[in-house]
C-alpha cells in the first residue's frame, strides 16, 4: 500500500471508523482525535455550553466532528463554522448561534491583525470633509435578533442569565479589540447604518449627510458627532485615508 | 556556535505571569509554535516580551512532514515570520503526519518506516529546512500502532539525518512509551539512534490505558524516564533539556524541581565523563 493510499484510510477511521473493530492503537488515535477537537471548542465556546448546557453541548460536538472534519493547520479555524452548526441544531432557537458568534468574534478579535488606532489628537489634524473612516482590522458586526449581550455578560459575571427574549428593534453587535482586551456592544439600526456606509467606503461628511436626511439636521449632526467620538475613544477606528 | 548544555521549561499559559514577573531560573523556554502563528494582539506581544527575557525554542505540532501530499507552504511562510521575529533556540517538529486530502487531524499520526516513507519524510524536511532558512530538528513520536516496514524507526531517523542534516529532539518519555506498547529495548533505540544529531531533549511523563501506555504529558517524570535520561545522556554533547508538560500543569515550582533533577544527573554525567 502506498503512503497516500494509508494516510487516507487512516484519515477516513479516525473521521468515522468503527472502533469496536479496530486494534486498540487505533482506537487510542481515534479517540484523541475527537476528544482533542471537542476540548478546544469546550475551551472556545463555554458561555454557549454553560447556556445549552452540558449533555447539549456534547451532542452538539459530536454532531459538529461528524458534520465537518477539520481542514486547517490551525484549531482556531475550526471554530469558525460551529455557530452554523448551532443554527441547524436550534433553529428555534437562535440565540444559540448567536452566543456562539459572539465567543467566536470575540476570541477571532484577541488574535488579529495589530494596527495602530486613531486618536483624539488625530482626529483634530483631519480634513473631516475628506475622511474616508477605517475600521480596525478586528473589527466585526452581525445582525442579532435575541438578547444575546445581555445573556453573555450574564454568563461571563456567574449570573443567572435572563430567559432568551427577540429583540423589538433591529439591532447587530459590533466586536473589536481595544488596548488588546476583545470588546463588543450593541448597537442600534441608525449606528449599524453608519458603520456600514463608513465600511462601504462613503466619506465621513457623506455619513453625516445620510444621518442628517433622516433624523434633521440638529439631530443628525449630533448623532454623527457622537458615533465619532465614540469610535474613537473606544479605538475602533484606525487611520483614515484622504481620497 | 559553542554548544552547551540548558535546561528550559515549555511554557504554559498558568506560568506566563511568572516568566515575565520573575527571572525564573531556566536557559529557555520553549512554546508551541502554532499557538503563536497569530495575526497580533496579547499572544504575539507575549512572545516578545518573553523573548526579551529568555531564549525561545518553537516547538511545532502542524508541519506534518510525513504527509504524502508534501508541505503546506502557507503554513511554512507564517512559520518563517515568527521565526525571523523571534530569533528562536531552535525550530522543531514531529516524525509524524496530520493532514491528508484537506482534511487535517490535529493529532500526530504515525508514519511506516518505509523507503517510500523515508524519500516522502526528506523531501518534506528539504523542503521545510529551505523555507525556513535554517536547519530543523526532528522529534521522535510516541505510537499506538506499528506498520510493517523496512526500517527500525532508528534506522529510519539515522537516515533521515543523514540526508537532510536535520538535528533530533530526543523525547526520551516517547520512546519509553513506544518500546513499552511494541515491545523492543529502549536502550537498544537510545543506543543506535543518532545521538550526534540530538540538540534537544523532552522528559515528560504518560499514562496507563486500558491496553496501552498513552503519552499524556500530564504526570511527573516517572523513574523509568529518568533512567533512560540518565543512560542516554553520557552519549549525547551538550543539549538543552526540557521539562514537558501539556496538561494537568503543576505549579512552577514542581516544574522547576525536576528540572535541578535534570541538572543533577547531567552534573553527575559530566563528572564521570571527567
Amino acid at each position: 500500500m502506498s503512503l497516500l493510499a494509508l494516510q487516507r484510510d487512516f484519515a477516513a477511521f479516525l473521521r468515522d471508523g468503527d472502533a469496536d473493530r479496530a486494534a486498540a492503537g487505533m482506537r487510542v488515535y481515534q479517540n484523541n482525535y475527537r476528544a482533542q477537537l471537542c476540548a478546544f471548542l469546550e475551551d472556545g465556546f463555554a458561555r454557549t455550553r454553560d447556556w445549552i448546557g452540558e449533555a447539549a453541548f456534547e451532542d452538539a460536538m459530536i454532531r459538529h466532528i461528524q458534520r465537518l472534519p477539520p481542514s486547517s493547520w490551525t484549531l482556531d479555524a475550526y471554530a469558525r463554522d460551529f455557530p452554523d452548526t448551532l443554527g441547524l441544531l436550534y433553529p428555534d432557537d437562535p440565540e444559540v448561534a448567536e452566543l456562539a458568534w459572539l465567543e467566536l468574534a470575540l476570541a477571532e478579535a484577541f488574535v488579529g491583525a495589530d494596527a495602530e488606532p486613531l486618536t483624539q489628537a488625530d482626529a483634530r489634524n483631519i480634513d473631516w470633509d475628506e475622511a474616508v473612516l477605517h475600521f480596525a482590522p478586528t473589527f466585526d458586526l452581525r445582525v442579532v435578533a435575541t438578547n444575546v449581550a445581555d445573556l453573555w455578560a450574564a454568563l461571563a459575571a456567574g449570573e443567572t442569565p435572563p430567559a432568551a427574549a427577540i429583540l423589538p428593534d433591529r439591532h447587530a453587535l459590533i466586536v473589536w479589540r481595544q488596548a488588546q482586551v476583545s470588546r463588543f456592544r450593541l448597537i442600534d439600526a441608525d449606528e449599524e447604518h453608519a458603520i456600514l456606509l463608513a465600511r462601504s467606503g462613503r466619506r465621513f461628511a457623506e455619513i453625516c449627510e445620510a444621518i442628517v436626511a433622516l433624523h434633521g439636521e440638529e439631530r443628525g449632526i449630533e448623532m454623527a458627532g457622537s458615533y465619532l467620538g465614540r469610535w474613537l475613544a473606544t479605538e475602533m477606528l484606525v487611520a483614515p485615508a484622504i481620497e | 556556535m559553542q554548544r552547551h548544555a540548558r535546561f528550559g521549561l515549555g511554557l504554559r499559559k498558568p506560568h506566563y505571569a511568572a516568566f515575565l514577573e520573575h527571572r525564573v531560573a531556566v536557559d529557555f523556554v520553549e512554546v508551541i509554535s502554532e499557538n503563536f502563528m497569530v495575526a497580533g494582539g496579547r499572544p504575539r506581544e507575549l512572545l516578545r516580551e518573553v523573548r526579551a527575557r529568555y531564549p525561545v525554542a518553537l516547538h511545532g505540532v502542524s508541519m506534518s512532514v510525513g504527509s504524502a501530499e508534501g508541505v503546506d507552504r502557507a503554513y511554512l511562510a507564517r512559520l518563517r515570520a515568527l521565526v525571523d521575529e523571534i530569533e528562536p533556540l531552535f525550530v522543531s517538529d514531529h516524525l509524524c503526519w496530520t493532514r491528508v486530502d484537506g482534511f487535517n487531524s490535529h493529532d500526530l499520526l504515525p508514519l511506516p518506516y518505509t523507503e517510500e516513507a523515508l524519500d516522502t519524510v526528506c523531501a518534506n524536511v528539504d523542503a521545510a529546512q529551505d523555507a525556513l532558512g535554517r536547519t530543523m530538528l526532528i522529534e521522535n513520536p510516541s505510537s499506538y500502532v506499528a506498520f510493517d516496514g523496512a526500517m527500525t524507526e532508528w534506522e529510519f531517523l539515522n537516515a533521515l539525518c543523514a540526508r537532510t542534516g536535520c538535528g533530533l529532539l530526543l523525547d526520551v518519555n516517547n520512546v519509553f512509551v513506544s518500546a513499552v506498547n511494541h515491545g523492543f529495548d529502549a536502550r537498544v533505540y537510545l543506543d543506535a539512534m543518532p545521538a550526534d544529531r540530538v540538540r534537544q531533549i523532552h522528559l515528560a511523563g504518560h499514562s496507563q490505558g486500558a491496553d496501552l501506555l498513552i503519552d499524556t504529558h500530564d504526570q511527573p517524570v516517572p523513574a523509568s524516564v529518568w533512567d533512560l535520561y540518565a543512560h542516554v545522556l553520557p552519549t549525547l554533547g551538550p543539549v538543552a533539556t526540557m521539562i514537558e508538560r501539556d496538561d494537568a500543569i503543576p505549579p512552577l515550582h514542581e516544574l522547576l524541581a525536576e528540572l535541578s533533577a535534570a541538572r543533577a544527573i547531567a552534573g553527575r554525567t559530566e563528572s564521570l565523563a571527567a
